[in-house]
């Protein structure tokens, strides 16, 4: 078997996410209940059998290294190899690069002391499940410089709009990566190249005094090497605003999207809380809802997410919304296309209804 | 920073044979309870929260998977540098061994274990309890009334006395007779199998009565009435909270129930005192559109499609569509068909219920129906009329 490591490069990500990411960056954002954004790309890279993860986060990254801790939650707590938190290094008077590249100067031992051969590098905003180890048995296969990932989708949401597209040939070769926002070859944000080749060109990439390492690396050589495409079938989505986020969220109410997602073989880890289960009480009426541990019901849901130790009284009623880690929803209070962030308590008989296509945010450990 | 204030030996070696098949491949500290948990959690936890950082746990029948579970003892804060948890099973010695005889017995064999943290205080626990208590007020309590040997006690229903240990007490709560389940009980306070002696003084009542050729080496009918019999300083300790024994079936059905009382007595939402217990990482639970959930513990990973009432449900369960799972506790992994019918019932880890079947009787004090061998279940199997 070939060792990987893995990358997440979270520098170019934009916080878009108004509310919920006042005070993180998106890949701490919470989603689905009980994990936050970061948990899929790092559990992908877990079962995937990557023993050596690099995070390059530059901005908002307390919540995200409280949740990371040492990595244990992965088995990423390792003697050789493990998590690696990796701010850039302010001060280093040998650096003259900007942008991401300023990373991968900074933090070049990561890639040299590796012991792996390939390098996986990924954001955090693709939801996704996927086995890198199939991608680089293709990447070898295609004898490739560097493959990407991408996903066909069937309907273009505004999400897709900021990210690359991909030309194709019949080869599966990648002939351009482009912003046409009517293809729908979505690049995924992860691609995997030899360990060797990319120090090569992160070197050349800082001596031209470039800053970004996908577009003037990988992307702005595309006629001279060789880059495959490697199209993801699984589930996938696309994070990158409150509506994406909302609309991805709700769509894990479907079995058949729930279960490509939450494999049996490939399951997604996260931070352990040691919460009971759950306690739906004579009161309750939950229906159409996934809900996290520690959660108190003695109220309606329906069509909703519960995050972990939410309690909503009796004669709530709480509709199509997301409600995060211990919000407190009192007695005849009524949520409508609600996003509530962590810790808010909406108060007794308190009505707060958004529109379908625009959730209402409620930002973090607010009173309402 | 050698020696330690208080280690905590807990007998976790019992078959618990009332649990009948429950029991048949794990010990029963592994059993199951209350929709994520196993019992040995509670004592486990209990240590952790009262700053016990050094338990030995003693194992005997059916170990792997107590082994396993126990591991290096992090889901209890237990993996330490020095101290942590320690598994101690029997062993062999040059001057030959064998299986633990008895309680007395199974400490006596580990005198070397504990004899590594010279401990000033050793406190006795057993695996089959559900309860939270803080053992470190007893161990001042203990300390403060410079006993020599302190035992918790709860007080039962006078009726029900006579099935435990029974400590008969002065007015200052020392204890001056011990009589194992009396016929005529002189107090209603029972013995919680809960321990703490000074260990210079058990380690010499421990040798004397490893010498002893007609001794049974049970802490209940040898030790403490050996220190008893000196005048040797034993004081109760009151307890006051939830405390069950879990030994049979119904006993652990009727613990599980009592957790979906209105506010229950044993609170397992307290933060400041956890249960800890391994994490299985599954997804959240899905309620889906058809089905209703009343009064029940549902853990993550299940998916719910029937109607669950009034039901303790473990993780990763399936309950299918025109289900009924009524008064009933259903362990890690179960899939229930559909048209299934499940009352007053405990149905073990893995089983498969098949579309259709009939499980439990429904009348109020019926007997409890245990479905616990692995494997699946067809329709009308265990019906009754």
């Amino acid at each position: 078997m070939d060792r990987i490591a893995g990358i997440i490069n979270l520098d170019h990500e934009q916080d878009m996410m108004d509310e919920l990411t006042y005070f993180r960056c998106g890949a701490a954002v919470p989603f689905a209940g009980r994990y936050r954004m970061i948990d899929f790309t790092i559990s992908n890279m877990t079962n995937s059998r990557i023993e050596s993860v690099a995070v390059f986060a530059r901005r908002k990254y307390r919540s995200l290294m409280d949740h990371l801790e040492q990595g244990k939650a992965w088995d990423l707590d390792r003697k050789r190899g493990g998590l690696f938190i990796l701010p850039p290094d302010w001060n280093d008077p040998t650096d003259i690069s900007k942008g991401d590249l300023q990373h991968f100067h900074n933090n070049i031992d990561f890639i040299n002391r590796t012991l792996a051969d390939y390098l996986v590098v990924s954001g955090s905003q693709n939801i996704c499940n996927i086995n890198f180890q199939d991608v680089l048995q293709e990447h070898k296969k295609a004898d490739a410089d560097v493959t990407v990932i991408y996903s066909k989708v069937d309907e273009l949401y505004p999400e897709h709009q900021r990210a690359h597209k991909l030309d194709i040939d019949e080869n599966n070769r990648v002939t351009a990566i482009h912003n046409d926002h009517s293809s729908t070859n979505v690049y995924m944000d992860m691609y995997i190249i030899e360990k060797d080749y990319m120090y090569e060109l992160i070197e050349k990439c800082i001596a031209h005094g470039c800053s970004h390492f996908f577009l003037d690396g990988i992307k702005a050589k595309l006629p001279e090497i060789n880059i495959h495409a490697y199209e993801y079938t699984g589930t996938h989505a696309l994070i990158n605003s409150i509506e994406s986020y909302y609309r991805n969220s709700s769509k894990l109410l479907d079995a058949t999207e729930h279960d490509n997602l939450f494999k049996d073989e490939a399951p997604v880890f996260t931070k352990i809380k040691n919460e009971a289960p759950s306690n739906y009480t004579e009161t309750s009426s939950v229906r159409n809802t996934m809900v996290a541990n520690g959660c108190v019901i003695e109220g309606h849901v329906e069509d909703s997410i519960l995050f972990r130790g939410v309690k909503v009284a009796e004669g709530a009623v709480i509709k199509n919304s997301i409600i995060m880690q211990r919000c407190e929803i009192e007695g005849d209070a009524v949520l409508e296309n609600v996003i509530l962030d962590k810790d808010c308590n909406i108060s007794n008989g308190k009505t707060l209804i958004g529109a379908p296509e625009k959730p209402y945010v409620v930002a973090k450990r607010r009173t309402m | 920073m050698k020696n330690k204030e208080c280690v905590a030996m807990l007998l976790a070696g019992g078959q618990g044979t009332r649990l009948k098949s429950l029991t048949k491949q794990i010990a029963k500290p592994a059993v199951y309870f209350g929709g994520k948990y196993r019992i040995i959690d509670f004592p486990l936890s209990n240590c952790t929260n009262s700053g016990i950082d050094t338990v030995g746990v003693l194992t005997q029948y059916e170990p792997l998977i107590l082994n396993d579970y126990i591991g290096i003892g992090d889901t209890w804060d237990l993996d330490r540098k020095h101290g942590g948890v320690s598994v101690l099973p029997p062993f062999m010695q040059a001057e030959g061994g064998g299986w633990y005889s008895g309680t007395a017995n199974a400490i006596h064999r580990n005198l070397k274990f504990l004899n590594q943290y010279e401990p000033e205080h050793v406190l006795i626990l057993s695996g089959d309890h559900i309860y939270k208590m803080d053992y470190n007020a007893m161990l001042n309590h203990h300390k403060e009334t410079g006993a020599d040997a302190t035992i918790s006690v709860i007080e039962v229903p006078w009726e029900d006395a006579n099935r435990f240990g029974i400590m008969n007490t002065d007015e200052e709560g020392r204890i001056t007779e011990f009589d194992e389940k009396p016929e005529y009980p002189k107090s209603n306070l029972a013995s919680m199998g809960v321990y703490i002696f000074r260990w210079d003084v058990l380690k010499q009542y421990l040798i004397e009565d490893a010498e002893k050729e007609n001794s049974s080496h049970d802490f209940g009918k040898d030790i403490i009435p050996a220190l008893l019999y000196d005048y040797k300083k034993m004081m109760a300790y009151t307890f006051e909270g939830y405390w069950k024994d879990v030994g049979t079936v119904e006993s652990l059905w009727g613990a599980n129930m009592d957790l979906l009382k209105k506010n229950p007595e044993l609170n397992l939402n307290d933060q400041r005192w956890r249960i800890y217990s391994k994490n299985p990482n599954q997804p959240p639970q899905y309620i889906a559109p058809a089905a209703t959930v009343k009064n029940a513990l549902i853990n993550e990973g299940c998916r719910i499609y029937g109607k669950v009432d009034t039901s303790i449900i473990f993780y990763d369960v399936h309950v299918g569509e025109s289900s009924v799972v009524k008064d009933s506790v259903i362990m890690p992994g179960v899939k229930i068909g559909k048209n299934v019918k499940i009352h007053r019932a405990i149905v073990a880890k893995g089983s498969v219920i098949e579309d259709g079947a009939v499980i439990g009787d429904p009348s109020p004090d019926s007997e409890i129906t245990l479905v616990a061998d692995e494997g699946s279940v067809l329709a009308t199997s265990f019906a009754t009329n």
